[in-house]
C-alpha cells in the first residue's frame, strides 16, 4: 500500500496526456510482462489478462457486425435492391446476432469489468479465475460457431429467431448458430457469477456497500440479471432446436404447439438482456461523470438502488414486445404500465448524472465528451421508450424503423459510446499510456454527429410506416434513408479513428503514473499497469466513495496556473 | 429532393389523428426534458468549467425532495400517457358491432383477401369509406402481420388462429398495404394496396370488376363467402351428420356461433372463429358432450379460405 497510497491522494489534479510525460517511468513489473509467451496469456488467470484477451475479441467481432451494418445501409440506399433479398437477410441477421450476443452483451462487464472490478474492491483477482478463464473460452468457442455458420451459408431468421419460421421454414444454419448462442449464455453466466460472488465476498477492509463504486454496482444488478435470465435463453434455444431437429411440436401449430409462446420465452430473456447491455453503461457513465466534474456523484444511493430497481422490473416488462402478436389485449395493459414504470429508475439516474455538474469543477477530455454525449443520447432514447411503451401508438409503431431508431438509441448511442468513455478513461491503467487527446475528440465528436445523423431520420422513417427488415421499399422512403446511410459513414469514421491511435499509443503515448485524471477510487491507487495481483499490499478504505473536493481542486487548479506551470 | 421531405403519413382513418396527437405530444415531451436536461448541462458546463471563478462551497450530497420530484413528476406524466395510449388501443383492438367482416389470408410471399360479397383478390383490397370494416385474418405458413400505416394499425397473422384488424377509412385513395412482421426471403415484397372508394364507385366497382380478377377461381365465382360455404358444407358432406335434428351424430350447428359450448368433460368453451375452426379441422380436440369422436379429421383437406367460408356459413345460420 506505502507507494501507490501517497502517489494518489497528493496528486494535483492534472490533465491527462503528455503534460506529465518525462515526470513518470513505466513500473518494471506489471501484469503485461509478469509473464511472456503466447502460453502465458491462453492459459492466465489474471482477470486483467482476460480482460484485454476481451477487448481484442470483442473488437474483432466489432468490426464484423459493423460490415453487415454497412451492407445494410448500402442496400438501402436505393428503393431497388442492389444486394438480392437472401443475402439481404443473411446480412442483417449476422449483424443483429454479432452485435447483441458477441458485442454488446458482453463488451462492458467481460472488457471493464473485468479488468475493474476487481481492483475497485480492492480484491487480488475474482474468486474463481479459472471460471473465469473458462468463461472467455466459451464465449470463443460459441462465437466461432456462430461465425462458421455465417462463412458456411448464414441464417436468415433475424436475430429474434421467430417460429415458425426458425423452425421449419428457413433454409438457413439455425442450429448451427443456436448452438453457438446457448454455449456463448454460458460465458454470460460463469462471468455473472464471479461477479456476484467476488462482490460479496472479496471486499477490501472497510470497502463497506455503501461505499463500492458505482460502476461495481451496476455490475452486481447485471450479473444478477445475466444469472436468472440468461437460462432461459438456454432452455429456449434448446426447445428451438428440438423443433427444428426431432420436429418436436413446441412452436408450430401444425405439429400442435404455440407460436407466441416463443415470443414470450425469447423475450423473458432478451428484454432483461437490454439491461445487462445498458446497465454496465450507466456504471461507466457514474465513474465519469464524478471524475471530471471532481463531485461526488449526486444521490449516490438512489444511482446505486436505481440499478437494483432496473434490474428486478426488467424482468417483468417482456410482453412490451408483444403488444400486436396476439397476446391478451389485458396482458398488454399490465406490460405497458410496468414498461412506464421502468423507465422511472432511468430517469432517476439522468437527473443525478446532470446535477452531479453543479458545483463541480469540470474539464473536458475526451471521455467527459463521450459521458454527456451519453446522457443526452440516452435521453432520447430512453424517452423514446415511452413512445413503445404506450399501446396506441406501438400498434403503428412496432415492428418498424421507429423501433430500430429507438433501440440504436439505447445500444449504440448510450452502451457504445459509454464502452468507449470507459476505454479511453481507464487505457492509461490498462496500458500505462496515454491516448492523444486530440483525435479522441474528433473522434467523439464524428461519432456523435454521424450517430444523430444515421438514426434520427429512422424514428421519422418509422412512423411514416416503414416496416424494418425490408430490403427494397416505396420510393418516397428514400430521401431519408439516403441521410441515414451518409450518417452511417461518417460513424465509421468515427468508431475506426480509436483503432488507429490505440495502437499507436501503446508504444508512443506519453507514459501517465499512477494517477493521470487525478481520480478517486482504488484503480487509481495502483500502478499503471497494475501488478498482477493488482495492489503490493491489500488497501484499507476509510473514506466514501467519490470523496472529491471541487473547491480545493480547483484552488490547486487556480494556484498552478498562477504559477505558470500550466 | 430534400424539400420533399415527408414527416408524417397521411391520415386516412378514424383513428389516424387520435395516433398522431399522442405521437406529436410524446415529441413535445421528449425535446422538453431533452432540452431541459441540455440546457442544465450547457449551463453548468460553462458556470463550473474548471478554470473559471465559481462558488463551490458546501456542494449538495443528495436531496431527498429532489429526488421525490424527479420520480413524482415523470410517474405522473407516465400515467397520463399509459391512460391516453390505452384508451386508443380500446379503439384499436376492438372492433365496433357493426363492423363488416372481410377476411384475409396471409402465405409467403402474398396476400389474399375476401369481401363479404365474396370479391376475391390478391395484394389489393377495396373498401368503401365511411364504413367500420374488420379484416379477420389467418396466415397458410409463417408469422405475418397486416399493416396499414395510413390508418394506423396493424395485427400480426399466424398460422392455426385468426386475428383482426379493424379500421374506418375516412378518404378515399390508395394506401400501403405492408407485411410488418418479418417472414422469409420476399418479405419485403409482402405488399399491397388498399383502396378506399366513395360507397357508390365501390358498388360500381363491385358489379363491373366481377371477373377476371386476379386469384378468382372458377368454382368461386362471386359467391359470398356464407353461400360458398354451404357450397362446401354440403360437398365435404357436412350435413350427413350435422342435420341439425336431435338424434343425429353430430351438434346442430344453427346459432353455435358465439354461444357457450359444454364439453364431454364438462368444461364450457365459448363457439368463437378459433373453436369453430379447431373443431373442423382438429374435430377430436374437443368433443361436445353428448356425442362421440367421429368426426374425421379435416387438416390439411380443407384450404384456410375454405375454412373462412365454412365458418361464414355457420355464423350465418341463426
Amino acid at each position: 500500500m506505502e507507494t501507490a497510497s501517497t502517489i494518489s491522494t497528493t496528486t494535483a489534479p492534472t490533465t491527462m496526456p503528455g503534460a506529465a510525460n518525462g515526470v513518470f517511468e513505466m513500473p518494471k513489473v506489471t501484469y503485461l510482462n509478469a509473464q511472456e509467451g503466447i502460453k502465458s496469456w491462453l492459459l492466465t488467470g489474471d482477470h486483467k489478462r482476460i480482460a484485454i484477451l476481451y477487448l481484442i475479441s470483442i473488437s474483432v467481432f466489432f468490426a464484423l457486425g459493423g460490415v453487415f451494418a454497412s451492407l445494410i445501409r448500402i442496400e438501402l440506399l436505393t428503393p431497388g435492391p442492389e444486394l438480392d433479398a437472401e443475402m439481404y437477410n443473411r446480412a442483417f441477421t449476422a449483424h443483429g446476432i454479432i452485435m447483441v450476443f458477441m458485442f454488446l452483451i458482453p463488451a462492458i462487464p467481460a472488457v471493464l469489468g473485468n479488468f475493474l472490478l476487481p481492483i475497485m474492491i480492492g480484491a487480488r483477482d475474482l474468486a474463481f479465475p479459472k471460471v473465469n478463464l473458462l468463461s472467455w473460452y466459451l464465449y470463443i468457442i460459441g462465437g466461432a460457431l456462430t461465425m462458421s455458420a455465417m462463412v458456411i451459408g448464414g441464417v436468415d431468421t433475424g436475430w429474434t429467431f421467430y417460429t415458425p419460421y426458425s423452425t421449419t421454414y428457413s433454409q438457413s444454419y439455425v442450429f448451427l448458430t443456436g448452438l453457438g448462442i446457448f454455449i456463448m449464455g454460458f460465458s454470460s453466466i460463469t462471468t455473472g457469477l464471479n461477479f456476484v460472488i467476488t462482490t460479496h465476498k472479496m471486499r477490501a477492509p472497510g470497502m463497506t456497500w455503501s461505499r463500492l463504486p458505482l460502476f461495481v454496482w451496476s455490475q452486481y444488478a447485471t450479473s444478477l440479471v445475466m444469472l436468472l435470465g440468461t437460462p432461459v435463453i438456454a432452455i429456449t434455444v434448446v426447445l428451438l432446436a428440438a423443433e427444428r431437429v426431432f420436429g418436436v411440436g413446441i412452436f408450430n401449430p401444425n405439429l400442435g404447439g404455440d407460436p407466441v409462446l416463443f415470443q414470450h420465452l425469447f423475450w423473458f430473456y432478451s428484454h432483461p438482456a437490454v439491461y445487462i447491455m445498458i446497465l454496465p453503461a450507466m456504471g461507466v457513465i457514474s465513474e465519469l461523470i464524478a471524475a471530471f466534474s471532481r463531485r461526488r456523484v449526486f444521490g449516490y444511493s438512489f444511482v446505486a438502488f436505481s440499478s437494483l430497481a432496473i434490474a428486478i422490473f426488467g424482468f417483468l416488462v417482456w410482453g412490451h414486445h408483444l403488444f400486436v402478436s396476439g397476446q391478451s389485449a389485458y396482458a398488454g395493459i399490465i406490460f405497458s404500465i410496468l414498461s412506464f414504470i421502468v423507465a422511472i429508475p432511468s430517469a432517476v439516474k439522468v437527473f443525478n448524472w446532470t446535477t452531479t455538474l453543479y458545483k463541480g469543477s469540470i474539464s473536458y477530455e475526451t471521455p467527459m465528451l463521450y459521458a454527456l454525449a451519453f446522457i443526452g443520447l440516452f435521453a432520447i432514447g430512453g424517452l423514446t421508450g415511452l413512445f413503445c411503451a404506450a399501446l396506441g401508438l406501438d400498434v403503428h409503431i412496432t415492428d418498424t424503423y421507429f423501433i430500430i431508431a429507438h433501440f440504436h438509441y439505447v445500444m449504440v448511442g448510450s452502451t457504445v459510446i459509454a464502452y468507449l468513455g470507459g476505454i479511453h478513461y481507464w487505457w492509461p491503467k490498462m496500458t500505462g499510456r496515454g491516448y492523444p487527446e486530440f483525435w479522441g475528440k474528433l473522434s467523439a465528436l464524428l461519432i456523435y454527429v454521424g450517430f444523430n445523423l444515421t438514426f434520427f431520420p429512422q424514428f421519422i422513417l418509422g412512423y411514416l410506416g416503414m416496416p424494418r427488415r425490408y430490403h427494397v421499399y416505396p420510393p418516397e422512403y428514400q430521401v431519408l434513408n439516403i441521410l441515414s446511410t451518409a450518417g452511417a459513414s461518417v460513424l465509421a469514421v468515427g468508431f475506426m479513428m480509436p483503432v488507429f491511435y490505440l495502437l499507436w499509443s501503446l508504444k508512443y503515448g506519453p507514459i501517465t503514473g499512477p494517477n493521470p485524471w487525478g481520480a478517486k477510487g482504488l484503480e487509481w491507487e495502483t500502478a499503471s499497469p497494475p501488478p498482477t495481483f493488482n495492489f503490493d499490499a491489500t488497501p484499507i478504505v476509510t473514506e466514501e466513495a467519490y470523496a472529491y473536493d471541487a473547491e480545493a481542486d480547483e484552488a490547486a487548479y487556480q494556484a498552478a496556473l498562477q504559477q505558470g506551470k500550466r | 429532393m430534400l424539400w420533399e421531405l415527408p414527416l408524417m403519413p397521411q391520415q386516412a382513418s378514424t383513428i389516424a389523428h387520435k395516433v398522431d396527437a399522442l405521437y406529436l405530444f410524446l415529441w413535445g415531451m421528449t425535446a422538453f426534458f431533452t432540452l431541459l436536461i441540455f440546457a442544465l448541462i450547457l449551463v453548468f458546463a460553462v458556470k463550473y468549467k474548471r478554470g473559471k471563478v465559481a462558488d463551490r462551497s458546501n456542494p449538495p450530497d443528495t436531496d431527498h425532495k429532489l429526488e421525490a420530484v424527479w420520480i413524482v413528476v415523470p410517474l405522473a406524466i407516465s400515467l397520463v400517457i399509459f391512460g391516453w395510449a390505452t384508451a386508443i388501443f380500446f379503439e384499436q383492438v376492438r372492433p365496433p358491432a357493426d363492423a363488416v367482416e372481410y377476411f384475409a389470408t396471409g402465405k409467403q410471399w402474398m396476400w389474399k383477401f375476401q369481401s363479404p360479397e365474396g370479391k376475391r383478390e390478391v395484394n389489393e383490397l377495396h373498401v368503401p369509406k365511411g364504413r367500420n370494416i374488420k379484416v379477420t385474418a389467418t396466415s397458410e405458413d409463417v408469422l405475418h402481420d397486416l399493416f396499414f400505416p395510413a390508418f394506423r394499425t396493424k395485427a400480426d397473422v399466424l398460422p392455426g388462429r385468426y386475428t383482426n384488424v379493424w379500421f374506418n377509412a375516412t378518404k378515399a385513395g390508395t394506401y400501403h398495404i405492408f407485411c410488418a412482421e418479418y417472414c422469409g426471403m420476399q418479405h419485403s415484397l409482402m405488399i399491397g394496396k388498399v383502396i378506399v372508394m366513395e360507397p357508390q364507385d365501390y358498388e360500381r366497382w363491385l358489379t363491373t370488376a366481377s371477373s377476371g380478377t386476379a386469384g378468382q377461381t372458377a368454382a368461386a365465382g362471386d359467391e359470398t363467402p356464407a353461400q360458398a360455404g354451404e357450397r362446401l358444407f354440403t360437398q365435404h358432406g357436412c350435413q350427413t351428420c350435422h342435420q341439425g335434428s336431435s338424434g343425429a351424430l353430430g351438434p346442430a350447428l344453427a346459432g353455435v356461433s358465439g354461444a357457450e359450448v359444454e364439453l364431454q368433460n364438462g368444461e364450457k368453451v365459448k363457439a368463437d372463429d378459433d373453436y369453430l375452426r379447431e373443431s373442423i379441422l382438429n374435430s377430436s380436440a374437443k368433443i361436445v358432450k353428448g356425442y362421440q369422436a367421429v368426426m374425421p379429421n379435416f387438416k390439411g383437406q380443407i384450404s384456410e379460405e375454405d375454412v373462412m367460408s365454412l365458418i361464414a356459413y355457420i355464423k350465418a345460420q341463426k
